[in-house]
């Protein structure tokens, strides 16, 4: 399996891409930093953009290399390798490789400019989005074999999750505002990965105090080392979830 | 050597393989004909599991391939057309092979050699040519010594020295006692290499025979006139 992971990640740092994202991380942390005028308030704003960006980079990323790597897998499956492993290389590959982009563009400005737990979540919460959007980008491309389809599928998902999803749960808190919606919203939470990302970092920063009687909520689940142990099972399952189904769609499926 | 039972294949509505049996033993090489989609590559995918059967069984050595991977080692394969990462060089290709495939103790670079690939081994896949790209198929199709060697179309895209090179090729390996596989729309080269002939049909085998057996059948000297003979009778 090694072996094979090496191949993959050959091919993905010789095309560059994951280098330049790197950079672009790299920058962006930087940048953030020296305009905010406390480390907390950049850690805010970085927040926010690597909720955006990681997720679209990732799954984009991984659903044209998949498509690319197709003859690369042919030329496998024709060997005497299991498919499942010939999948989860590529899986860890892709994931590994974008992951060392994270720990290097934000891990290193994070703890230059603003060490503690809260950059620790923030870093933890951006490798975790990347496996799970891969992991869905992954789902995506193995459903269907058209390239311009599962590119599409891909982004749909992005869309849903970065947007959509925060527009519904909106919507839902408006509509029952006169209802305790507490731990409704504790669920709705859990039911996207960006937005329990989101909340694990925030609620580390002192801001949770304006989220209200909800932010006071998640601060004694989320506070406690329970609730962040619970949180970061679901995001395991986020990653499992999507993974394990693809990878039997994959060993099913005709080459 | 391979037995396959009952194989059956569907892709969509399109019945591929219909029921398909057959056997094939070691020391001989059987060429596979019949028209365009009568399903050959698909057979030959089943066997190297590169397409799941949706019934039936396939065996190497009396036991099932199906789900299974380390029997893949005593299969060479040459695809109809060999898909490569483009920007993997000829050099970097056979030696990642080689090296996923590190247990293997004979290592036969005889094709590599007559085809001359060293010279070219920093050319990138993307920018050979067909035919090229073929020889590196066979070469790798051969690299491991296995037991069965299945060729599809094989001479399509190749020049007639190197065609000539690889026939002499498969009639050496038969010599060894192994099994070779070989799809063919060219008569006069099945009639070269091959000692039975298989004919599917609609998925489902509508003959299989040695060619002298083909020829005493139907009284006829050319193995091409025989077969369009016996594919005239039941129309």
């Amino acid at each position: 399996m090694n072996k094979i992971i090496k191949y993959v990640l050959y091919d993905i740092i010789r095309n560059k891409i994951v280098v330049a994202y790197t950079l672009f991380l790299l920058l962006l942390s930087i940048g953030l930093f020296n305009l905010g005028s406390s480390p907390e308030k950049g850690l805010l704003s970085l927040l926010n953009l690597v909720l955006l960006t990681v997720p679209l980079i990732s799954i984009v990323f991984a659903t044209t290399h998949f498509y690319n790597s197709y003859e690369f897998m042919e030329l496998l499956v024709s060997q005497p390798i299991k498919r499942s492993k010939i999948f989860m290389s590529e899986f860890l590959g892709v994931t590994l490789s974008l992951s060392a982009a994270i720990l290097i563009g934000i891990g290193i400005p994070v703890v230059l400019f603003a060490p503690g737990a809260t950059g620790l979540y923030l870093v933890l919460t951006g490798v975790f989005i990347t496996f799970i959007f891969v992991a869905m980008a992954f789902l995506a491309s193995v459903i269907t074999r058209d390239k311009a389809k599962g590119i599409g599928i891909a982004l749909m998902l992005w869309f849903y999750f970065a947007l959509i999803y925060d527009g519904i749960v909106l919507f839902i808190l408006y509509s029952f505002g006169d209802y305790p919606l507490e731990y409704a919203t504790l669920a709705l939470t859990a039911l996207n990965p960006v937005d329990l990302g989101r909340v694990m970092v925030l609620l580390n920063l002192d801001v949770s105090a304006m989220m209200g009687y909800t932010g006071a909520l998640y601060k004694s689940i989320f506070g406690s080392g329970w609730g962040v142990g619970i949180a970061f099972l679901v995001l395991v399952l986020w990653v499992m979830v999507p993974l394990l189904l693809s990878r039997r769609a994959f060993t099913r499926r005709d080459l | 050597m391979i037995a396959i039972e009952n194989l059956s294949k569907t892709y969509g509505k399109l019945k591929v393989l219909d029921n398909l049996s057959v056997n094939f033993d070691g020391g001989r090489v059987v060429s596979i004909i019949g028209p365009n989609g009568a399903g050959k590559t698909t057979m030959s995918k089943c066997i190297l599991g590169m397409v799941l059967p949706d019934s039936g069984d396939i065996k190497f050595n009396g036991e099932s391939v199906l789900k299974h991977h380390a029997y893949r080692s005593q299969i060479g394969y040459m695809p109809q057309i060999g898909k490569y990462p483009e920007n993997m060089k000829i050099r970097q290709v056979i030696e990642m092979v080689r090296d996923i495939r590190k247990d293997a103790t004979v290592i036969d670079e005889e094709l590599i050699g007559l085809y001359g690939l060293q010279n070219i081994y920093d050319k990138r896949m993307g920018s050979l040519s067909g035919g090229t790209k073929q020889k590196v198929s066979a070469a790798l199709a051969f690299l491991f010594d296995p037991q069965v060697l299945i060729l599809d179309e094989p001479t399509a895209g190749l020049d007639p020295i190197s065609a000539e090179i690889l026939k002499c090729k498969i009639l050496k390996e038969k010599k060894k006692g192994k099994l070779i596989l070989i799809t063919s729309h060219i008569m006069s080269e099945v009639e070269e290499v091959a000692d039975e002939v298989m004919c599917l049909m609609d998925g489902a085998v509508k003959f299989h025979d040695t060619i002298s057996g083909i020829k005493q059948n139907t009284n006829e000297e050319r193995l091409s006139r025989a077969i369009a003979k016996i594919m005239n009778e039941e129309d």
